[in-house]
């Protein structure tokens, strides 16, 4: 186990550095100068030269790489060109509103998927699995915005159940996530159904029946956890989805993380916060893979003895 | 010298104010929490660097400068300068300073703090963007080209005393002293926040910031100690970022928001003009704005000026302005109508298909040509570059759109040879300060025309220029009527040679809650966008 989480961790360590790389190589090619945005319009050319030295933007490509590395290594990532602000401040304001939104997020579409795809497979083939299955195909299909705007209107504009925008307490997580939830949980319900079709006609289910253990017993004790396993794979791959996927549901319930950093850097041409939100994503993807591949032996034995 | 200034501004101010008789109507009162919401977070409060119409406004409350402007008006008055005189010459400006005016730390502001704060706008290591408005104070070379880090021409006789010793005449130069980069900051504390100012400020304005929580929220809290009693009228405002402007919208209707500082999304627009409470919530006004295409007089065809005055009467602005619900005007010269210097008279070119047509066939192009058109790639402006797309495709050119991120638009803009046609919609041209000259200089005169330069139509015109400077020159109060009237002859001069199509003059527009009290054009203020020492709750 130790020798994987080393062997992980560099590997972990190597993605990092290229993702640092290619993001740094394909901002630099941009025709946008960064120089040009920080000095304004009525900026003389010698204004702008200046700032581009303040920034080391006239310096070479592997330079700048170079001193950017040295930075990272020593936990900088760098001062917002826009903002004269430390990166990693910004970035780690923002992160708990993100990270407890993915959470809520994933916990919703988890329990929905679950709920639902089970269900779905011991109806196969009648009406509530059609149902089922058309309600993940809409959910799936669904852009985010959309589902967001509805949701908002429906339960906060009009029957004011909740708040329509803000942070900081349960009520305004609630729509948000539901909102992610929703979106994510089609996949999760069609996965569990295969899957637990498949386990419901293993050897071993049958036997459980044959002992006489009731319907409720034999789905929730020996198919569920057998079924499950697939889900583990993919809440870690969810993770990096959803540093994605948050962008949109940040913007339109105005929750505070750093999709709408990224946004606004992006139209700054800001290219330190760019980078770090690059990076702290990169990382999070990582880590959800990590704890996935980590989990899942503990789950399922098979695993560890292959 | 100063008193006819002053007669003339005190005169001038009062034909401004005019509009605002229904404020005077309802006696302002004080007291009051309000809350604003804006989609994008603010970047910084730091004077010397923030430079987007969001935080201009809360930066002008936050800090003091000399000079500052009649609320509502484009017309400059003394601020924190309690009285000045100008030399007969134009050259020496003598500023003397309101005593007792403490910034939020404590400490009385005295001369020296106006000096440091100038110099540290202009000083390349802030990297503020300001620097170049204050290109007419001596020692200007020095201190950008990195030789020093003072200004030799600004002196600091005794704590209450400034004087600017100018390298040149500049009829600019009071205004140049009430925008945002001439804001008065403690060296102690810009000092103390290690490059961090711009979420610590420290000023002397009308209100304080109390709190920001990054990404989320902002409180502003009235300065008790600002140095004009009775301002602001409010207690407080906060700022609430990362707001949808739909939402914001939803929200204000439900009594949540005071200000929806985005304005109405178009969808929606006639929506609430229609409603019952619309008339009041909407605050629907004029700004210094021109949206227009720029033609690329360095790029083939476009050199060939017949091309250039044939498309100015190929594109429908009646129908662009359809497309913002209404919310612009036609434009026919590069000067909006707000500006001194606009010329009521001049009719420009009208919009006229066979005219165009039959110029462009003058021109040796009877079948047209095909040619791109750049744009930025938010919401609404690819929806009017394809209708510019098909006013064009009406007279034979085929113009490829091209949407991209607005810093791509601006980098090709400033290659030379690089784009033939860009529309300014979300980049178009707000004044920063209302004068005309403000127009010219970095879009349209030839030191603008560089690499990297704003001056995307490549245009350069040494007349225009030489009489340019000639205008800015007239630094007399008594010739400001002259040299308006010079400035509004450049504008509709250039225009024969049509480096622009000037499109439209973009309304803005604010929502805002039944309870906020105040004229429209403190809402839509010239100088300030949002004028939130005027502004108050009715009670």
């Amino acid at each position: 186990m130790a020798s994987l989480m080393l062997r992980r961790l560099a590997q972990a360590a190597l993605i990092l550095l290229g993702v640092a790389a290619i993001t740094f190589v394909l901002l630099y090619a941009l025709p946008a100068d960064p120089a040009r945005m920080i000095a304004g319009r009525s900026a003389t050319a010698q204004t702008v030269a200046n700032i581009r030295h303040e920034l080391g933007l006239d310096q070479p490509l592997l330079v700048q790489f170079g001193t950017y590395l040295g930075n990272l290594l020593h936990g900088n990532l760098g001062r917002s060109y826009a903002q004269k602000t430390d990166v990693w401040t910004l970035i780690a304001a923002r992160l708990p509103a993100t990270l407890t939104l993915m959470l809520a997020g994933i916990f919703v579409e988890v329990v929905l998927g679950l709920t639902l795809g089970t269900i779905a497979a011991v109806r196969r083939g009648g009406f509530v699995d059609r149902m089922v299955m058309m309600a993940s195909f809409v959910g799936t299909s669904a852009p985010q915005f959309l589902v967001a705007l509805l949701l908002l209107y429906l339960l906060a504009a009009t029957l004011g159940w909740f708040p329509m925008s803000g942070y900081g307490s349960f009520s305004h997580l609630v729509l948000p996530a539901v909102t992610l939830g929703i979106c994510g949980a089609g996949w999760y319900a069609r996965m569990v159904r295969s899957s637990m079709i498949d386990v419901l006609n293993q050897d071993y289910v049958r036997t459980a029946r044959a002992k006489g253990l009731s319907s409720k017993r034999v789905i929730l004790r020996h198919a569920l956890p057998n079924a499950v396993l697939p889900i583990i794979a993919m809440i870690g791959i969810d993770i990096g989805q959803f540093m994605g996927g948050v962008v949109v549901v940040e913007a339109v319930y105005g929750w505070p993380g750093i999709g709408q950093l990224a946004w606004q850097a992006i139209q700054q041409v800001d290219i330190p916060i760019i980078m770090g939100v690059t990076l702290t994503s990169a990382l999070a993807i990582i880590i959800g893979n990590l704890l996935a591949d980590l989990v899942a032996p503990v789950i399922d034995p098979r695993i560890r003895t292959r | 010298m100063f008193k006819r200034w002053l007669q003339q501004t005190t005169m001038a101010t009062m034909v401004a104010l005019a509009p605002l008789s229904v404020m005077a109507q309802e006696t302002p009162k004080q007291g009051g929490d309000i809350v604003v919401t804006y989609k994008d977070d603010i970047t910084t409060l730091d004077p010397a660097i923030g430079y987007d119409w969001v935080n201009w406004s809360m930066i002008k409350s936050l800090y003091s400068r000399l000079m500052d402007y009649a609320p509502g008006t484009p017309n400059p008055v003394p601020s924190l300068a309690e009285s000045f005189t100008v030399s007969p010459d134009g050259l020496t400006y003598t500023f003397k300073l309101h005593k007792g005016v403490k910034f939020s730390n404590g400490r009385e502001l005295v001369a020296s703090d106006v000096k440091y704060s100038i110099e540290r706008a202009v000083d390349p290591k802030t990297q503020g963007p300001g620097a170049g408005f204050f290109g007419a104070i001596k020692g200007f070379e020095d201190e950008t080209g990195g030789k020093t880090t003072t200004l030799s021409g600004i002196e600091t006789p005794d704590d209450s005393t400034v004087i600017f010793n100018l390298s040149r005449p500049d009829a600019t130069f009071l205004h140049v002293l009430a925008i945002n980069f001439a804001s008065v900051v403690p060296k102690e504390a810009v000092e103390a926040a290690a490059g961090d100012f711009g979420k610590k400020p420290v000023g002397s304005g009308t209100f304080i910031l109390k709190d920001w929580t990054i990404g989320q929220q902002l409180v502003f809290e009235r300065n008790k100690d600002y140095f004009v009693k009775g301002v602001p009228y409010i207690d407080s405002f906060k700022v609430e970022v990362g707001q949808e402007p739909l939402v914001a919208l939803l929200r204000l209707q439900k009594g949540e928001v005071d200000i929806a500082g985005d304005g109405i999304p178009p969808a929606k627009f006639l929506e609430i003009k229609n409603s019952a409470d619309g008339a009041q919530m909407i605050v629907d006004g004029e700004q210094l704005h021109t949206g227009y295409i720029r033609l690329n007089t360095k790029v083939k065809p476009f050199d060939n000026v017949k091309v250039r005055q044939a498309l100015n009467m190929a594109i429908n602005k009646e129908r662009i302005t359809r497309i913002l619900n209404g919310r612009a005007t036609p434009a026919n010269q590069p000067l909006p109508p707000l500006m001194p210097g606009y010329d009521k008279s001049f009719t420009g070119y009208a919009y006229d298909v066979a005219k165009a047509k039959a110029l462009l066939a003058e021109a040796g192009y009877p079948d047209g040509f095909e040619t791109v058109l750049y744009s930025t790639n938010t919401d609404p402006q690819p929806r009017i570059a394809q209708a510019i797309q098909q006013d064009l495709a009406a007279v034979g050119v085929k113009a490829e759109v091209r949407a991209l991120a607005q810093a791509n638009v601006i980098a090709a803009g400033g290659t030379e040879g690089e784009a033939p046609m860009i529309w300014s919609g979300g980049m178009a041209w707000i004044a920063d300060f209302p004068d005309p000259s403000n127009f010219y200089g970095p879009i349209l005169g030839c030191a603008g025309a560089v690499p990297g330069g704003w001056n995307w139509s490549w245009y350069c015109n040494a007349d225009l220029d030489k009489r340019a400077v000639a205008a800015d020159s007239m630094s007399d109060p008594a010739k400001a009527a002259e040299r308006t009237a010079a400035w509004g002859k450049i504008f509709t001069d250039i225009m024969a040679d049509a480096p622009w199509i000037p499109v439209i003059n973009e309304r803005r527009v604010v929502a805002k809650s039944m309870r906020m009290g105040g004229a429209d054009n403190i809402y839509i203020d010239p100088t300030r966008v949002i004028n939130y020492d005027a502004i108050y709750v009715k009670q």
